[in-house]
């Protein structure tokens, strides 16, 4: 074979390997949603949305793991989203040491790293056992707290980079003082990016299971009230998938959830995508 | 001279870590005059700008010795609340940098900063520091819309009435018409000229041009130095200094 | 006046508090894992429990050792990127180089799609599909094996390797590529001899981040792996050492020898991670020098 043939017939296959790994990638989401879809759709009952299990019955609800998945949600976000918009702010307006901002900075990537089952672990060391939350709600969003805490770290921090050196030397200028300069003027500017932020917490919230599994539990009660709800244990979407696939033999339910996870997860990921182009209108 | 001096620095010098940046300035700014920093870059005009209104506070690892007198009073001190002096002495940057709000909020955001929620005395003081600012006409229909729509130079006018709100003594402009058209320009220059009635007014410019055009005193920095400071006219017609003579006749810089 | 500076220090320390939970929250992981998790190594005997090939937490006798879990994690992650890597790095590079704007318009998304979708629905789809299909194709008696928790973890790690390797790829600067065009290389020669390597560093970071979600996967390997204590073999039902520490937490006995080497198990791992994490981020800085 001629030098210039042999080129061609290189090139040939690496472009066939290259475009046939994206149509895999591709192929296996499609798939994955595909069968997802056909095997839970069917299942999405009102009377699965809207009960609890009984077991005289016979029926499964999952209304408590809704519940539990948004009670969760609540309260981890109204705990991580100031710590973690206030690390952020920290880190870009009133830092000044250099080597104070790589500590962090570091530490923030290493808890990005850290996998949900040793969050699972410490989550159930400390908050139900040390402080004594019990198997709880409370003990499942303060583990979530710090899982999360990353993501709105670092989100916040890159849009508070792009917000201009000009509009703080304004306002400092002026004679505001800096928190009055934080307040009015950087935050509303990098509110999209907080709200990013706070939307892929909630993704990763609603798929989490190992870490919830030892601090949270499983349990399908519906408490009378939301504070009765903090203080017990329940399982969210993605707990209850596993004890009804893994534990219990419930496919179908599993099913079900598993197509409502992921359209949660199409609805987060439209909702980041919808953010972004706004942000981009206002520039 | 000092007599009506408004800023007086002695024996100012600073330092950025290890490298000194101003190496002892004596200059006594007098009120209600336009006074000219010029320079090549890098020759520490705006860092004394800065010194002026403590903006360089923002620097990380900045170090000041000496004084700089305001109405007589050292605003170096630990003691002095820097928001209240930023508020006498007030800014105009090189680029327009309005908020991302209306251009009423934009106005009215010193005031309010400074305590003043009164819906009627803002109104008041928005349309005049708008009018000072010449650019009343252009913008009395849409006060609420947002201040980025604004052209370049109507920007940087916006800028001007948004520092003339808080009712400073002092406006400190750091090249305020370098990233300008000629028309805009020639418009500040115009206002610059009007605001002298009621204002001190300190500008650092690259354009020698412009300093001769609008100022009354005229300070030349060289490699962190006051090499000359006098009368506009005096200093252009007749240089003292070999060195300002080089650079006003454009044979370096 | 007064006021106002108080309230703008006492700003300044509350972002502080903010700025410090990082360092503390990472400070309280390592002092609980190693806080919980040395007294069983001690007990046990580092070397046995490292090293022991057998592990019998329930028996009369009770036997820990790890060993099979430390190589079913290895195992399973090596696999895992055998198959993740080229796949994820070739679909980097058609969207990062060579997919029409249009077209890779539509592979993002659906990649980012893949990253979102929880662990568990993975492991739902992994146990009704994969494990019978695995079962059926190489003749087993059951399809919960390490193969079934590779071919899992290879879909799970893509998105990682792609989404980095496309930053790195896109992050080339154009005039490499033109000097290689300039001399007379087609566009995929120039991609892969120039482009490539010069992303290197960037692609060796997208495949340490998805070594660490491979090690570091819990649910759905438990749903598909079989969870038996066995030495790693391909076709045997295995344990890795995040579900082997799932598996056993909800029943043992709070203070036994049994939990304890639990919690000296997630030690273990936890090592295991802090390593990744420090090869992804000299990779990283590496990246950000060139």
């Amino acid at each position: 074979m001629s030098h210039s043939a042999k080129r061609k017939a290189k090139a040939t296959v690496l472009k066939v390997l290259v475009y046939g790994s994206a149509f895999l990638t591709v192929a296996v989401l499609v798939a994955l949603l595909g069968y997802i879809f056909v095997r839970g759709i069917p299942n999405i009952t009102w009377q699965l949305l809207s009960t609890k299990p009984s077991v005289i019955k016979d029926t499964i609800g999952i209304l408590p793991n809704l519940l539990n998945t948004l009670y969760i949600i609540l309260l981890t976000l109204i705990i991580a989203l100031p710590l973690g918009v206030g690390a952020a702010v920290y880190l870009t307006e009133y830092a000044t040491s250099k080597t104070f901002i790589k500590v962090v900075e570091f530490t923030t990537e290493t808890l990005a790293g850290i996998p949900s089952i040793i969050y699972g672990l410490v989550g159930m060391l400390v908050f139900v056992q040390m402080l004594g939350f019990g198997s709880s709600l409370l003990s499942g969003s303060l583990t979530l707290v710090i899982m999360i805490l990353p993501t709105i770290i670092r989100t916040t921090q890159e849009s508070l980079k792009t917000v201009p050196a000009g509009y703080r030397e304004g306002a400092l200028g002026l004679g505001a003082t800096r928190w009055y300069m934080i307040r009015t003027i950087v935050l509303p500017s990098s509110i999209s990016g907080i709200i990013t932020g706070c939307i892929l917490a909630v993704g990763r919230i609603v798929g989490e299971s190992a870490a919830l599994l030892f601090t949270a539990g499983s349990a399908t009660i519906i408490a009378s009230n939301i504070f009765e709800a903090y203080t017990r244990g329940g399982g969210t979407l993605s707990v209850a998938l596993y004890m009804y696939a893994a534990e219990r033999g419930e496919f179908e339910v599993a099913f079900a959830i598993a197509a409502i996870l992921l359209i949660l997860v199409f609805l987060i990921n439209m909702a980041t995508r919808l953010v972004q182009v706004k942000m981009k209108q206002k520039k | 001279m000092s007599e009506n001096a408004i800023l007086q620095a002695k024996d100012l010098h600073l330092y950025y870590g290890e490298t000194e940046a101003l190496k002892g300035i004596d200059i006594a700014i007098p009120e209600k005059k336009i006074t000219a920093l010029i320079g090549p870059s890098g020759c520490g005009k705006s860092t004394f700008l800065k010194t002026l209104n403590r903006m360089n506070d923002l620097v990380p690892n900045v170090r000041i010795t000496g004084e700089a007198l305001f109405h007589g009073k050292n605003i170096l001190d630990k003691d002095v609340d820097v928001t209240d002096l930023r508020r006498r002495i007030g800014m105009v940057f090189q680029k327009p940098n309005p908020f991302p709000m209306s251009i009423y909020d934009n106005v009215a955001y010193g005031p309010r900063l400074h305590g003043n929620h009164s819906k009627k005395e803002l109104d008041e003081l928005v349309e005049k520091s708008l009018r000072g600012a010449a650019i009343w006409d252009e913008v009395k229909d849409r006060l609420k819309k947002s201040a980025l729509g604004l052209s370049g130079g109507q920007q940087q006018r916006l800028c001007i009435a948004r520092a003339l709100a808080v009712q400073p003594d002092v406006l400190l402009m750091d090249e305020p018409t370098s990233a300008l058209d000629p028309g805009s320009t020639l418009r500040i220059e115009d206002l610059m000229d009007e605001l002298k009635k009621d204002y001190t007014v300190v500008i650092v410019t690259h354009n020698m041009q412009q300093a001769a055009r609008i100022s009354d005193q005229t300070a030349f920095f060289l490699l962190g130095s006051l090499i000359e400071y006098g009368p506009t006219k005096e200093l252009f017609a007749n240089p003292k200094n070999p060195k300002t003579e080089e650079y006003i006749t454009g044979r370096f810089g | 006046m007064k006021l106002k500076q108080s309230i703008e220090r006492i700003m300044n320390a509350v972002f502080f508090i903010c700025g410090m939970v990082s360092i503390a929250a990472v400070a309280l992981i390592t002092i609980y894992m190693v806080w919980a998790g040395l007294p069983a190594i001690v007990k046990i005997g580092p070397v046995d429990f490292l090293l022991g090939t057998v592990w019998k937490s329930t028996a009369a006798e009770p036997q820990f050792g790890i060993l099979p879990f430390i190589l079913t994690s290895v195992w399973g992650m090596l696999g895992a990127l055998i198959i993740g890597v080229p796949v994820g790095v070739l679909t980097a590079v058609f969207l990062a180089k060579l997919a029409p704007p249009k077209l890779a318009a539509l592979v993002r998304p659906a990649v980012e799609l893949l990253a979102g979708i929880p662990s568990v629905v993975y492991g739902l789809i992994g146990m009704i599909v994969l494990v019978p299909t695995v079962m059926k194709t190489f003749d087993l008696k059951s399809g919960s094996c390490l193969l079934s928790a590779i071919l899992v973890l290879a879909i799970m790690v893509l998105p990682n390797i792609i989404s980095v390797s496309e930053t790195a790829l896109r992050a080339v600067p154009p005039e490499y590529e033109e000097a290689s065009l300039g001399l007379g290389a087609t566009w995929i020669e120039t991609v892969f001899k120039v482009s490539v390597p010069a992303a290197r560093s960037g692609i060796a970071a997208g495949i340490v981040l998805g070594a660490g979600r491979a090690v570091g996967e819990a649910m759905a390997v438990m749903m598909v792996a079989g969870n038996v204590a066995n030495m790693p073999g391909l076709f045997k039902s295995v344990r890795f050492l995040t579900t082997a520490v799932a598996s056993e937490m909800s029943y043992a006995a709070d203070g036994s020898l049994q939990k304890q080497a639990l919690f000296s198990i997630g030690l273990v791992l936890f090592v295991f991670i802090m390593l990744i994490n420090w090869l992804l981020n000299t990779f990283l800085k590496r990246g950000e020098k060139q």
